[in-house]
């Protein structure tokens, strides 16, 4: 009775509550029907700061904040460079030792000098923030601040007044001295002092100058000196003028050169990268004071930039809210694209401005499981597809072909898959006894190993089907990656004809190639004995287990034992850096869209454990080494591809490595997003998404309607499980006479 | 008791020293600090130039515990103990090793979360527990308490992870009740607690019910109690007025003893509702192999867990003045 009487009550404070905003809804109410995105992320970044930020989740926000040279275009592919704060993309002038200019595309040992010039628009301002706040003679408001102005000061968001100012050349060159500073770590340091005209020399000076700072500091703070906790308080200053660097020159307040040693037509890719992004000295000099370090106000969490959005509140271990940046220079949605975008809808929006959103907000969800409820119950926007929940997401038709399942074509929610420019691959160590060597018994056994290693299978099995077999390290959608019958990895594969497609040749094959590599049905003659392979990986978890033992099974079809060495990742790595492993896997992301960024991995100069590059293979072929050497800074060019393909071919009969795959991301967006479209290369496309607030407001509303039901049934058991003990309380008391 | 106090404050600092050195050496026997360069500053593009020069960033450039390169006090001063360690006697706790952070400041911060979930598991779980306890004990040797003993032993063989995702499932997403996950501040913040609150008192009832059902059917034996009942008490009166009180002793003491560990939050529940607290913090921390972080956290629940020790034996007192301190 008393339930009945509360269902109809209960309904109509839900109908009252739960009809503007659900009982489950994480958001405040106030955020219901706004122009709001909302998206995930899994690891904190650990830094904003363009000049260290190097990873996908800390990209994802940066990209948006700040604004390199250059970018790709969204909907173009190949992939193509346009200019973002650019008025054009910089065209290499070259020169010889005695600086005489040479032809466009003059041969790298020619090119002495290689000049970009790079020229941005007029009137770009930046974020308003406080470091460009000034007082009225002129002094910098917010640069000398003390604890005691910092009272009511907890996020960048409390200080009271804020400025801007235009972007000039200076915040490119200022960002530049910023990658050679050691104390920035930036990881494209080594790469970039290879080319950029005395980068390295300044990042020496730069050294000296610190350790002599910090030499005078220790003398004087004595034997309790403590270096970190003295640069808390008093962070070393260096005036990057003083710092010569003859590779950045400034010609105007809109146009600088960066000189390069040599040819290296790759660095306008690196022009697209937070690296490169404009810096302004106030903001250095305002994040580097002493009480803000102490309040965790610092660059590395409060970027300030040109780009579309800003950090409103950065709090990683709850959320990071971005705003949209009033003073965003004008940028409209492409007009065009590439074949099917107009069909797909993508040029809806073409000449609309940028971006889309009012504010853009992230929160933190670690485990995949709340996050994936969440992104069905409408308060996510977007999401990825765990392994977990493939299956209740996606199907395939009778014709192989992929679709979302009934449930998820119900819901209307659109699938976007795409090729990652990455691959996963096996890497023999080159330099061991067994595995490696180039004679051609120690390629038969390299090459018997690739075939069996059943590539598809593990695609099938551990990446529900998401991946494309590699026919070489080169991804799909990267110059030199090409489809058909002349592009297959013949010493693995066989080409069907019938099928039109590649099919991997049968163990029959590898064993005829163990037998002619001299282990007759997986036999190591010199012990009798199977032989046996090592595999160092750090691997852990249960689908760790599966796979180590499925590639156990791979192993077994050719009478090979693969012994397993699993180890933690910092014992892994050390094995790897010193070159003591047969076996292991692993993957590549690619920076950018060019070739060398994948077959510098087997050339010999980066061998892993000869050099401290990233050749863990250690892969050294002097014909292959002299290949790269001549494509590594060539264009585009069929004589480029031509070189691309021999190169292949000389990898793949050598076969350092088990060619592995490249791994398909399947995207999942709600009805309500629009302009969707993978961009592998690209960072900053969250400027392009937009999103119709009404009707995921709708949506959310019909989805997330609370159910009571199954309370009133659970207090209906509870009060019927209750009236036996009831009845024996009564028979108590009547026993007792109480 | 003042004295003893101070003697069992006293008492402390070796073993909060102890525990420190222990820690850094456990923690640089599986890590040296090159491990923890690469990684923090990711995979790509590693240099063993960018390796050193993080190191100096860090303070982890220096040698362990003795700098022979050095003079006089400086032998001890200028290593990575002294750098890393001693501060931590003043609760200095330095700055993330991973990101720079402020970790005195960032621990102040994420107490809060914590707690907010901690002490209303803590208290209402107690209530939940004491009141199903006696009511088992009322229906001693009845088949509600054996249903009840079953249902105990049932729920404390469940993991708790399975709570968490089935709370989630259940409450979160069938009925739509709950936020999945999520933290907010200010009174949104009840909003998301809540979920947590509840699975984390079903989570403990199991094996709490059924050590404080022990409890009571000890205290429900003796005489005071058979002399209570013979003087013709009610059996509602008998236990929760004389049974209670005395059967809160040794519940009271074991619940003080985890009053401290309120403090350090819950690893599993935080991560999985998305709680910023001091359980995440750390999990976080061991993760990315942030050893700043994981030796503050570490510090802090050693000092914790003395002083929880010490509240047991004030409480003792405190609960039964038969107990004195020598």
């Amino acid at each position: 009775m008393l339930t009945n009487k509360l269902y109809p009550l209960l309904i109509t404070i839900s109908f009252f509550t739960g009809c503007q905003t659900p009982l489950n809804n994480p958001y405040v109410a106030s955020e219901n029907g706004k122009n709001i995105y909302y998206n995930t992320f899994y690891a904190q970044p650990k830094t904003l700061d363009p000049a260290r930020a190097y990873s996908s989740d800390e990209y994802r926000i940066i990209c948006q904040i700040y604004e390199p040279p250059l970018q790709y275009h969204y909907l173009k592919r190949p992939y193509k460079l346009i200019p973002l704060t650019t008025t054009k993309i910089p065209q290499p002038l070259y020169l010889d030792k005695d600086d005489i200019s040479l032809h466009s595309n003059p041969p790298s040992e020619k090119v002495h000098r290689a000049i970009y010039e790079i020229q941005i628009k007029e009137g770009i301002l930046y974020q308003n923030h406080p470091c460009f706040v000034k007082d009225n003679l002129d002094n910098f408001l917010y640069h000398n601040l003390t604890d005691e102005d910092l009272s009511e000061i907890y996020e960048i968001r409390d200080f009271k007044q804020v400025g801007t100012r235009e972007l000039k050349a200076d915040d490119y060159i200022y960002q530049i001295y910023r990658i050679a500073d050691p104390r920035n770590n930036c990881p494209i340091l080594p790469t970039m002092s290879k080319y950029i005209f005395g980068l390295d020399a300044l990042s020496q000076s730069l050294v000296t100058a610190i350790e002599r700072d910090r030499k005078n500091r220790k003398l004087k703070a004595g034997f309790i000196y403590n270096q970190q906790t003295d640069e808390k308080d008093n962070p070393i200053r260096l005036n990057y003028k003083d710092f010569p660097l003859p590779g950045v020159v400034k010609i105007d307040d809109y146009t600088f050169q960066i000189i390069l040693k040599k040819k290296y037509p790759q660095i306008l890719y690196w022009l697209t990268m937070p690296f490169f992004s404009p810096m302004p000295w106030e903001a250095d000099r305002f994040y580097s004071q002493g009480p803000l370090i102490k309040k965790n106000i610092t660059l590395q969490c409060f970027p300030v930039g040109t780009g579309p959005f800003r950090i409103d509140v950065f709090d990683p271990n709850m959320g990071i809210i971005l705003k949209k940046n009033k003073n965003f220079h004008k940028e409209t949605y492409p007009d065009r694209g590439e074949k099917g975008d107009r069909e797909a809808g993508h040029l809806n929006d073409a000449g609309k401005s940028l971006p889309f959103f009012e504010k853009v907000i992230y929160k933190l969800e670690r485990e995949s499981i709340p996050r994936w409820n969440k992104f069905l119950q409408g308060y996510y926007d977007s999401s990825g597809i765990s392994s977990d929940s493939f299956d209740q997401a996606i199907a395939f038709s009778t014709d192989g072909l992929i679709q979302l399942t009934d449930q998820f074509k119900e819901k209307e929610l659109k699938l976007s898959i795409s090729t990652a420019t990455t691959t996963v691959y096996f890497s023999f160590n080159m330099l061991d006894a067994i595995v490696g060597g180039y004679t051609p018994d120690k390629q038969k056994l390299r090459q018997a190993i690739s075939i069996a290693l059943d590539v598809e299978e593990r695609i099938e099995i551990f990446a529900n089907g998401r991946g494309i077999p590699a026919q070489g390290p080169i991804p799909p959608g990267i110059f030199g990656f090409e489809e058909g019958k002349s592009s297959i990895n013949p010493f693995v594969y066989n080409w069907n004809e019938k099928s039109a497609r590649p099919v991997r040749k049968p163990v029959k094959a590898a064993q005829q190639l163990l037998a002619e590599a001299g282990y007759l049905g997986g036999i190591d003659p010199n012990t009798g004995k199977p032989l046996v392979i090592g595999f160092d990986n750090a691997w852990t978890g249960p689908e760790a287990k599966a796979l180590l033992k499925w590639i156990q099974k791979q192993f077994q079809k050719i009478g090979i034992v693969l012994e397993i060495r699993t180890t933690d990742y910092n014992r892994f790595q050390e094995k790897v850096l010193n070159g003591n492993f047969q076996f292991l896997s692993w993957g590549w992301n690619a920076d950018y869209p060019d070739p060398e960024n994948f077959l510098f991995l087997l050339y010999g100069h980066n061998s892993k454990k000869l050099h401290g590059g990233e050749n863990a293979a250690n892969y050294d072929n002097p014909e292959f080494n002299h290949l790269f050497k001549e494509m590594e800074s060539m264009e585009n060019t069929p004589e480029r591809l031509q070189i691309i393909r021999k190169m292949l071919n000389i990898a793949r009969r050598d076969a350092p490595w088990v060619w592995g795959f490249h791994p398909q991301d399947f995207g999942l967006y709600h009805k309500w997003v629009s302009n969707a479209k993978p961009n592998t290369m690209a960072n900053n496309t969250l400027k392009y998404l937009r999103i119709d607030p009404a009707a995921r407001k709708e949506r959310r509303i019909a989805w997330n309607q609370p159910d009571y039901f199954p309370l009133f049934i659970f207090t209906g058991i509870l009060f019927i499980t209750s009236i036996p003990a009831l009845i024996l309380v009564m028979r108590r008391k009547k026993a007792t006479g109480a | 008791m003042i004295a003893y106090i101070i003697r069992r404050l006293i008492y402390a600092i070796p073993i909060i020293a102890g525990v420190n050195i222990i820690i850094f050496f456990l923690f640089f026997y599986v890590n040296s600090p090159d491990d923890m360069a690469r990684k923090i500053l990711g995979e790509k593009n590693i240099t063993q130039e960018a390796i050193e020069n993080w190191k100096k960033e860090h303070n982890y450039h220096f040698p362990l515990f003795i700098n022979n390169q050095e003079k006089g006090i400086s032998i001890i001063s200028q290593t990575i103990f002294f750098k890393k360690s001693i501060g931590l006697f003043w609760f200095d706790f330095g700055k993330s090793d991973r990101n720079n952070i402020d970790i005195a400041y960032q621990i102040k911060r994420r107490i809060k979360p914590s707690l907010l979930i901690a002490i209303p598991t803590f208290i209402l779980g107690i209530m939940v527990e004491i009141i199903f306890a006696m009511f088992l004990a009322y229906f001693r040797r009845t088949y509600l308490d054996y249903s009840g003993v079953i249902l105990c032993v049932t729920m404390m063989s469940i993991s708790a992870l399975f709570y968490i995702i089935g709370g989630q499932y259940i409450f979160g997403k069938v009925l739509k009740l709950f936020p999945i996950s999520g933290y907010d501040t200010g009174i949104q913040a009840l909003k998301f607690v809540s979920l947590p609150v509840i699975i984390g008192i079903i989570a403990a009832i199991g094996g709490n019910v059924r050590f404080d059902r022990t409890i009571f059917l000890e205290e429900i034996n003796k005489d005071y109690i058979r002399t209570a009942r013979s003087k013709g008490l009610p059996e509602e009166i008998v236990l929760f007025k004389h049974c209670l009180k005395n059967a809160l002793i040794p519940i009271l003491t074991t619940v003080v003893m985890t009053i401290p560990f309120l403090f350090m939050g819950s690893l599993l529940m935080e991560s999985f509702f998305a709680i910023p607290g001091l359980g995440s913090f750390t999990i976080d921390a061991i993760q990315a192999q942030d050893f700043a972080i994981v030796r503050s956290m570490v510090y802090l629940g050693s000092v914790l867990y003395i002083a929880g020790l010490i509240l047991t034996d004030i409480s003792y007192t405190i609960v039964d003045p038969r107990i004195r301190f020598e």
